[in-house]
């Protein structure tokens, strides 16, 4: 009975958080123009060279999604901030995992829609050929963006009671995402050039593996990054 | 051989003795190296209705969100019903209602998505939404957005999330701001309302005439400590010591 009322809970923040968006759009827009920005900059300084531009496609797609979605991390909890929410949310009874499973969602959600843009503009301005492995390669992507929204959402949690907060998040969440960026860039690129060499698979099952490592470890520790 | 008689009631005596909704015990909170707070002990029973006093930046507000689980003591234990604030969390949060000076609300939402969202996350029937809100007056804007309310508006609109709620022990810091007078009636009719229900409510006031007649006794925080009022205490606290003798709010206060 306690979990499907956490579940009601996480259910509700996601809607509240989605909705908020929906109706604000500030987020969105910016955190949309900021990931196609990165990657007009990526195209314009490699020029018109296709094979330096596709050999290049993977790295300035995932840079994008990172700095946009450091964005977007952030702004998850200035909501809260803003009105005094986030005590507000705190006050209701219900496991904590509750709140960070919510946000979580809802973050998830909300770079999934800015990924499907930087991805369909940088198809365009990297000349990207569209593999025939390309279910393989979303979930990569997926697999990629599950991971740093994990840690994303949990660090902008954890620095959301600081006043240095946009400062203190990229210096916290960084050197935590170095392996799932290596694993996402490398697969990325592997597969966009046809996997020729098998080696797809090793980078997805770390992928995997650090993704269910920083899910488990997030859900634990959110409790105590949230008290004060 | 033991009286029969006398054991049962020795053995009874615990539940004939008036529960108490909070129960400090040399609560205390340091911000750095500074103490804000150097052992409270305070006890509210069921039913009572306690007014917290003190001149600003004694520690009220710390002790309010202490009690609501915001703020982890430095030392010390508190229990609302008997559950640990520091080590039971979840249950001291379906007893507490906290009524602070944020409003903790969505702007982006209009009144009524604001109040199906606390029902949501509160585990209470969105059916009482509607009635919440005409008790408080908002009906007319409930498909608003927050953004555009007034402070008072915003409120009326936490007091309804509050009325939703229905706690049973109710922690109001400074309650009466920004209300009007019809607000504040809103507010002694809710405060009396939940007393009538059996329920307790600690209050934090700078001004004692708004909560004449809803208060059972008053006490204050000085050094960190609580200490019952004299008349010089509140004077120095800048409170009228005229508001609490008038007739309606003269009741237990000592």
């Amino acid at each position: 009975m306690a979990f499907r009322d956490d579940l009601r809970r996480t259910r509700a923040i996601v809607w509240k958080d989605l909705t908020t968006e929906r109706r604000s759009k500030a987020g969105f827009n910016a955190v949309a123009s900021l990931g196609v920005t990165i990657l007009v900059l990526f195209g314009l300084t490699l020029g018109p060279d296709t094979p330096a531009l596709r050999a290049a496609a993977a790295g300035a797609l995932w840079l994008a999604v990172l700095f946009a979605g450091v964005l977007a991390f952030n702004r998850s909890y200035q909501v809260e901030l803003d009105g005094g929410a986030l005590e507000a949310l705190l006050l209701y009874p219900g496991s904590r995992w509750a709140i960070f499973a919510g946000k979580l969602i809802a973050n998830l959600i909300f770079v999934t829609a800015m990924l499907v843009i930087v991805v369909a503009v940088g198809i365009v301005l990297f000349q990207v050929v569209v593999p025939a492995q390309w279910p393989a390669l979303v979930g990569v992507m997926m697999l990629g963006v599950i991971g740093i929204v994990a840690l994303g959402t949990f660090y902008a949690a954890m620095s959301s009671r600081s006043r240095a907060r946009e400062v203190l998040l990229p210096l916290l969440l960084y050197p935590m995402l170095i392996p799932v960026l290596l694993a996402s860039t490398t697969a990325t690129k592997v597969l966009l050039n046809g996997d020729l060499m098998h080696e797809a698979g090793a980078w997805v099952q770390m992928l995997s593996a650090f993704d269910v490592i920083f899910l488990v470890a997030t859900f634990l520790a959110f409790e105590y990054v949230i008290e004060v | 051989m033991p009286n029969p008689l006398i054991t049962a009631v020795q053995n009874s005596a615990p539940l004939l003795a008036p529960e108490l909704a909070l129960d400090a015990r040399g609560v205390a909170r340091r911000f750095g190296a500074r103490w804000v707070l150097r052992g409270v002990n305070l006890q509210v029973r069921a039913g009572e209705m306690v007014g917290l006093l003190g001149h600003n930046g004694c520690g009220k507000s710390t002790f309010m969100r202490i009690v609501a689980t915001l703020l982890k003591a430095s030392a010390g234990d508190c229990f609302v019903y008997g559950a640990n604030v520091k080590t039971e969390g979840d249950d001291v949060r379906h007893h507490v209602g906290f009524f602070s000076h944020i409003p903790g609300l969505y702007d982006d939402l209009s009144a009524r998505e604001n109040l199906a969202f606390a029902a949501t996350m509160l585990g209470f029937p969105s059916a009482d939404i509607d009635a919440a809100l005409e008790r408080v007056g908002l009906t007319h804007v409930m498909h608003e957005h927050v953004r555009g309310f007034s402070a008072g508006m915003q409120r009326r609109l936490s007091l309804a999330r509050l009325i939703l709620q229905r706690p049973r022990l109710l922690l109001l810091d400074e309650p009466y701001n920004n209300l009007d007078v019809a607000g504040i009636s809103l507010m002694n009719g809710f405060i009396r309302e939940l007393n009538a229900a059996g329920g307790a409510a600690v209050v934090v006031l700078h001004d004692l005439v708004p909560a004449q007649g809803v208060l059972d006794r008053t006490v204050t925080i000085r050094d960190g400590r609580v200490h019952t009022p004299s008349t010089a205490d509140l004077r120095h606290d800048g409170v009228s010591p005229e508001a609490i003798t008038a007739p309606a709010g003269a009741a237990g206060i000592s």
